[in-house]
């Protein structure tokens, strides 16, 4: 399979690889996909008392494209408030990582996994 | 890294081998010098080809412990395998049934072979091996029905290496009157086969396994007892009717060619095979969560299959493109498919979809093995520091009790 310079750069050189404590002051955990189907996304973020995402790290389980992708929503959030990250669509990853159809559903993992990680913040924080 | 090595390592001989140079020597003039049809009969042309192509036939007839009159040439094992098959259950069908036992882990040009016979109205029954690969005797006769006309049983796995057992199996068929093929295109020049001893009616075999060249192959036929096939390919009635077509004189002279230097240099050849794989397979199995797909005793000296648990097949291939090997993931759609042959031992998808065949052969050197051993360090470590099952592994968690959304 023939993969976009891009994926290969985050597939090379991966960014925000790693985890934080799971129960740590303002870190909210997200884990979506199954070993079965072939992916498995953990991405977590590390939100101030201001609701601004200071910090993401993630972990995946997949394909190169499913590794880029997490790899790349890491560096996108840093920086956006909760709500903000939220409106990261699948499409503009798909378009930034020039994703072949066959790995748009890595593209919308992503999503779910950003999605998943901010309805965990959500539930710890009563919002 | 090594600066004499030539990137990607080649570690796929049970896809294909290089042409030995010493056979595409040989068979050169037999395309531009001595080019006559071998079925020319009336001038010289002809008469030199047609010895040359009787000389292969002794060669080839020499590694198996055959007769050269048993040997019909084909285009490869796949044809030999359909000519075999089919031409056995359409000729008994009428006097023994229509009854075929084969096995879930054969080759496609076996299993799609008799899937097309089950379409015309015959029966099937395919036998699951055990966990490390074999169908056991027991299985075998606990299929046998008295319209079983046609058994087919590799000599060796394609994918996992593992030597199915071919003597015991024909000795059952011999007594039953159950017509018995082998698929031995992964076979020849790395065991032993002895067709006079071996009760196998049919055997296929082809030459670009064993260091010949690709497009010729050939298929055994017992003369005592005489088997008969019905031709898939009718035409000018080459090779005693069986299969028409012109014989391809200089493929031939190169299948013969590397038969005889398999002969000759195969025992030598697989005890140097033999102690490069255990190295690799030392090397490796130092890696966590490593397991070996098959039987590792009963398994040719070239063949290792291992998965490795908790990283994701696609992208282990990504990470090792500097060897050339084969993964049990196709994944050239949206479907990952895992190999049929790990499914059927019973793996599960994830560890079928991360398994490496790694297949040795006669230019493989022990650098190649260090290079890959490391490689393989290196990258699995890589792989799983990302892997989040990797990290839920090692912090106790039991995967199998996680709830996982399905997507």
């Amino acid at each position: 399979m023939a993969y976009s310079e891009k994926v290969l750069d985050h597939y090379e050189n991966p960014r925000n690889v790693g985890s934080f404590g799971k129960d740590d002051e303002g870190i909210a955990t997200g884990m979506v996909g199954a070993p079965a189907c072939g992916d498995v996304m953990k991405l977590q973020l590390k939100v101030g008392k201001d609701g601004v995402i200071e910090d993401a790290k993630f972990k995946t389980y997949g394909c190169g494209s499913a590794i880029a992708s997490s790899s790349l929503v890491t560096e996108w959030v840093k920086g956006k408030t909760i709500d903000q990250a939220l409106e990261i669509k699948n499409t503009q990853i798909a378009e930034e990582l020039a994703l072949p159809p066959v790995k748009i559903h890595c593209s919308i993992l992503a999503e779910d996994a950003i999605k998943a990680a901010v309805a965990d913040y959500k539930k710890k924080h009563g919002a | 890294m090594d600066s004499g090595m030539k990137l990607p390592v080649y570690l796929d001989y049970s896809a294909t081998t290089p042409v030995d140079p010493r056979v595409a020597a040989k068979m050169i003039p037999w395309l531009t010098e001595h080019f006559g049809n071998p079925a020319s009969r009336s001038h010289a042309y002809g008469w030199d080809a047609e010895k040359a192509v009787e000389e292969a036939r002794d060669q080839v007839a020499a590694l198996v412990g055959a007769d050269a009159k048993e040997i019909i040439w084909t285009s490869g094992a796949t044809e030999s395998n359909n000519l075999a098959i089919k031409g056995a259950a359409h000729f008994y069908a009428g006097t023994k049934g229509k009854h075929i036992i084969t096995v879930s882990t054969e080759h496609k040009a076996v299993l799609d072979t008799v899937k097309e016979l089950e379409r015309q109205g015959f029966e099937a029954t395919y036998l699951t091996p055990q966990e490390n690969g074999l169908i056991t005797i027991e299985q075998f006769k606990a299929a046998l029905r008295p319209d079983t006309v046609v058994a087919s049983v590799m000599a060796v796995n394609n994918e996992i290496g593992v030597i199915q057992p071919i003597a015991e199996i024909g000795e059952i068929c011999r007594e039953k009157g159950v017509i018995f093929h082998v698929d031995a295109a992964q076979a020849t020049g790395k065991m032993p086969l002895d067709l006079s001893k071996l009760k196998v009616d049919l055997m296929s075999f082809c030459a670009h396994k064993t260091y010949g060249p690709k497009g010729i192959g050939a298929l055994y036929v017992r003369r005592k007892p005489r088997i008969r096939l019905e031709a898939q390919m009718h035409g000018g009635g080459h090779e005693r009717g069986m299969r028409s077509g012109t014989l391809a004189t200089h493929q031939i002279v190169g299948m013969g060619e590397s038969f005889r230097l398999a002969r000759e240099e195969m025992a030598t050849e697989n005890e140097r095979i033999r102690m490069l794989r255990d190295k690799l397979l030392k090397g490796l199995m130092d890696i966590e969560e490593t397991y070996i797909n098959g039987d590792i005793e009963q398994r040719v000296p070239h063949n290792l299959n291992v998965s490795f648990n908790f990283v994701e097949g696609e992208s282990l291939i990504m990470a090792i493109k500097d060897i050339a090997v084969s993964s049990g993931s196709a994944c050239t759609s949206a479907s990952l498919e895992p190999s049929y042959v790990l499914r059927s031992l019973g793996r599960s998808d994830e560890l079928a979809h991360s398994s490496i065949r790694f297949t040795l052969g006669r230019f493989t050197t022990e650098a190649d093995v260090d290079f890959t051993i490391k490689l393989l360090h290196d990258k699995l470590g890589k792989l799983r520091e990302l892997s989040p099952l990797w990290e839920m592994y090692k912090d106790g968690v039991d995967l199998n009790s996680v709830q996982w959304a399905a997507h």
